[in-house]
């Protein structure tokens, strides 16, 4: 290489970078894949939250739903809850996901800040957490009305994820009554 | 009304940037002196508009308008009002006009601390800032701009400043960070002037090295802040995380770094030209690189500002045309040709170029883990991330590698050394390091081998400064007159080099002697951690301005007797419901007692609670004063000034005759 040349290195790496940089404007650090994307909630027997009820997927179907992943030990979740009681108030039916947490901290909880869930899965050993691969709480997953899970948001529900991501998907499954 | 005249002022600053980053140039290249000379006024009227703008903002947040915007949605009517001022710059759009507003800070301070300068580097150097300036003003003005109103529907009160940036830390660490950050942009515009005018020599060195020192010593204290604050505020009592927004903060340090000491070179013995140059945009451009990361949204951190693919589209295109721009400057008028001055193994010079060499590759070390996720990312490969075991894996070995030959350093001498008179100079430093490693540790049970390791270096370190000082006072007819002699650079060389030395054996040492323990705890109850016995007094309720709080206190004995009263709390913010933790510390320049609180366990009252033993964890951050401290006093070197005004009577024969 002359001695000219060389000095184009430094040009030419950068050049390198900002493409790489480009592509990732274009990608979302916060958007992670979900295996279980067009697949349906893995099976569960697990009791509600509050009540000696069990629960199962099942009961889950019927509508659109949100699935919301939550514990009382995170704190972005009591950051996101504001939002999804004024969620609840527009008549979005959103099931709630205790996990690994304490239930009567968690019925505490929900007695203190309101409660926006139709009703909670409490999953106090995270064994449905781990068959659904949560990476941690808050996640929010859309369920098609049979129970499908169409769309998984890793972190806080606000208006902008919303209104960006689930409304527009959401809009769509309930138009179709919820299956495509 | 307030606000439409900071952003009128916003507007008269942009239209004065693109003036000085066109005139002057022009007059530059043509040489006309007319034009060359509007550069210093005009510098200084983007200063003035720049900070009406910014007033008029503080204004706005002081008074609480919550019609405007930003005010509504990052203050509240309660906050106290220093808070409701850091608010400002709590946030995108403030933090990019703080930015832009010391940016002219720095543009205006280059026009009035270089009368001495020659015209003509004075007007290429002010055109280049008042170019970057353009850039960060309309990415303002386009793309975030501050003073948006919320007209008619103004909320009655704003949504309050997020909890975790009302501290004293986050009121002045974002303004030192980006003193650094910004600090760095004139070096980059006297590397572009000198590569412009063709002429590399020595004067544009000497010219660099106080704003360089400068800027690199802001950036030192505010990265220091921002750990200290991520050490108390954050209530995990972690200090460094290896955070993408933290190491956007590092990267420009670490290259900074770099650059003093290649400048040094340059100044002193005209090497490495084409490198100091390359390095000065480097390092700029890490300081820009820093701004595309945090505000973009392509990395994913604590600190990251509210995204929005447009401002990073946008930074992304300034940044192609700033470093793209340079970098292809470079490669045209760099001398390709290396210097003729020659230098042995065995010198100074080569210690520095081995200084540079081991921060070039920590820099890129820590560019290549902070951008990895985002490569794999892009090449879609799925999604990763990179932890602290990578890096602590590739800094624990370079940094064992620097702090040996840090030492040799200041004794050596340039040009040609002799390992024979190293070895003369430096046995018994190297003996009393040795004993010092082996015998320091002792003090603390159980013996660490790693402690030792850190206390051998870096005494090694500190007993080399020693031997060399002793030796020139030694020389001089009395200690006095010794002291006298030694050049405010020296000083500086030898306050900072102290300080490295403090914060190695710091991090270190509290690194490898931390206990923490995670209890649960009930108010009467006590523990035990490291010789100190920590008893739960009581829980109560108390309130603050704008949140209410539930507070332990914490009583801490020693063999009995009291040593501390500790008070960590749990807040809950009334207007954004977010809680907080506030940790508790008593703080003691050999060890930091630290309390945090949990959430509560049960309904018995009883806490998580988490209970830390720090030794030496000050260390760090004191070195980190004294290194800043060192970087101020070398910048106040005579040299600087005195050089300049040799130089500006002759440029100014070289004009008269041209």
């Amino acid at each position: 290489m002359g001695p000219r040349l060389k000095l184009f290195l430094p040009l030419i790496l950068f050049a390198l970078l900002a493409i790489t940089l480009f592509r990732g404007l274009g990608l979302d650090p916060n958007e992670l894949p979900s295996a279980l994307i067009d697949r349906p909630l893995p099976a569960f027997t697990l009791p509600a939250l509050g009540q000696t009820q069990m629960l199962s997927a099942a009961d889950l179907t019927g509508q659109p739903a949100l699935l919301n992943v939550w514990a009382t030990w995170c704190v972005s979740c009591r950051v996101e809850h504001p939002y999804l009681k004024q969620l609840a108030q527009q008549g979005i039916p959103i099931f709630g996901l205790n996990y690994k947490d304490d239930d009567s901290a968690a019925q505490r909880w929900l007695e203190e800040l309101g409660d926006p869930y139709r009703f909670n899965i409490a999953d106090r050993e995270g064994t449905l957490g781990l068959d659904m691969g949560v990476y941690g709480a808050p996640e929010t997953y859309l369920l098609d009305a049979r129970g499908v899970v169409r769309y998984r948001h890793v972190g806080v529900v606000d208006e902008k994820v919303w209104q960006m991501f689930l409304e527009p998907l959401y809009l769509e499954l309930s138009k179709g009554n919820g299956v495509p | 009304m307030i606000p439409e005249i900071g952003h009128f002022a916003l507007i008269i600053a942009l239209c004065l940037a693109l003036i000085l980053a066109l005139v002057p140039a022009w007059g530059a290249w043509r040489g006309n002196s007319v034009a060359m000379a509007l550069a210093p006024g005009l510098a200084v009227g983007l200063l003035v508009f720049v900070g009406i703008s910014f007033s008029c903002l503080s204004s706005a947040f002081l008074q609480d308008d919550f019609s405007v915007k930003l005010v509504a949605s990052h203050s509240n009517s309660l906050l106290p009002s220093v808070y409701k001022f850091a608010a400002v710059w709590g946030n995108h759009e403030g933090s990019l006009l703080l930015w832009a507003l010391i940016l002219s800070l720095w543009t205006a301070a280059v026009a009035l601390f270089s009368s001495q300068l020659p015209l003509l580097v004075l007007s290429r150097v002010l055109s280049v800032m008042g170019a970057v300036a353009l850039g960060f003003l309309s990415f303002s003005l386009i793309t975030s701009n501050p003073f948006t109103r919320l007209l008619p529907a103004a909320p009655a009160d704003g949504s309050d400043l997020n909890p975790l940036l009302q501290d004293p830390g986050l009121i002045i660490h974002p303004p030192l960070l980006y003193m650094g950050y910004v600090g760095f942009s004139v070096a980059f515009a006297f590397a572009i002037a000198a590569l412009l005018g063709g002429r590399l020599d020595a004067s544009w060195a000497r010219w660099s090295r106080p704003w360089t020192n400068i800027a690199w010593a802001f950036l030192t204290l505010g990265i220091m802040l921002g750990s200290w604050w991520a050490y108390y505020e954050l209530g995990w009592g972690g200090w460094w995380f290896w955070d993408p927004v933290e190491n956007a903060s590092f990267m420009p340090w670490l290259a900074g770094t770099a650059l003093i000491h290649s400048l040094a070179a340059t100044e002193k013995r005209g090497l490495f030209k084409s490198w100091t140059v390359l390095l000065a945009i480097f390092t700029f451009s890490l300081s820009l690189l820093g701004t595309f990361l945090v505000r973009s949204g392509v990395l994913t951190s604590v600190h990251a500002f509210a995204t929005d693919p447009a401002r990073g589209m946008f930074i992304l295109v300034f940044l192609a045309v700033v470093v793209g721009g340079s970098l292809t400057l470079y490669a045209f008028r760099a001398p390709a040709v290396s210097s003729r001055v020659s230098f042995g193994w065995v010198s100074r010079e080569s210690l520095l170029l081995c200084n540079n060499v081991v921060f070039l590759v920590a820099t890129l070390t820590v560019l290549f883990g902070t951008l990895f996720p985002l490569i794999v990312d892009a090449l879609g490969l799925g999604k990763v991330s990179v932890g602290p075991p990578y890096f602590n894996a590739v800094f624990v070995p370079l940094m064992a590698l620097l702090v040996p030959l840090m030492g040799l350093g200041p004794v050596s001498r340039w040009k040609r050394d002799a390992v024979e008179r190293w070895r003369g100079e430096l046995a018994i430093p190297a003996v009393v390091a040795v004993l010092c490693g082996i015998t320091l540790p002792l003090l603390h049970a159980p013996y660490n081998i790693w402690v030792a390791l850190a206390v051998l270096l870096s005494s090694w370190l500190v007993l080399g400064l020693a031997r060399d000082l002793w030796q020139r006072l030694r020389s001089a007819s009395s200690p006095g007159q010794g002291l006298a002699r030694l050049t405010p650079g020296y000083c500086g060389m030898l306050i900072a080099h102290l300080g490295f030395a403090a914060c190695v054996v710091g991090i270190v040492a509290t690194s490898q002697y931390s206990v923490e323990h995670d209890l649960k705890m009930s108010p009467g109850d006590s523990r035990a951690l490291a010789g100190y016995e920590f008893h739960f007094v009581e829980v109560v309720q108390v309130r603050g301005p704008n949140f209410v709080a539930d507070e332990a206190r914490f009583e801490v004995t020693r063999d009995g007797v009291l040593v501390a009263s500790l008070s960590p709390q749990k807040r809950r913010y009334s207007a954004s419901g977010s809680v907080m933790t506030e940790a508790a510390i008593d703080p003691d320049l050999f060890r930091d007692l630290y309390v945090a609180m949990g959430e509560p366990v049960g309904s018995s009252g009883a806490w998580a609670i988490r209970l830390h033993f720090k030794p030496l964890v000050r260390w760090m951050w004191l070195g980190a004063i004294l290194m800043a401290l060192g970087a101020f006093t070398a910048a106040l070197d005579k040299r600087y000034r005195r050089h300049r005004e040799a130089v500006h009577s002759s440029s100014e024969a070289v004009l008269r005759g041209t």
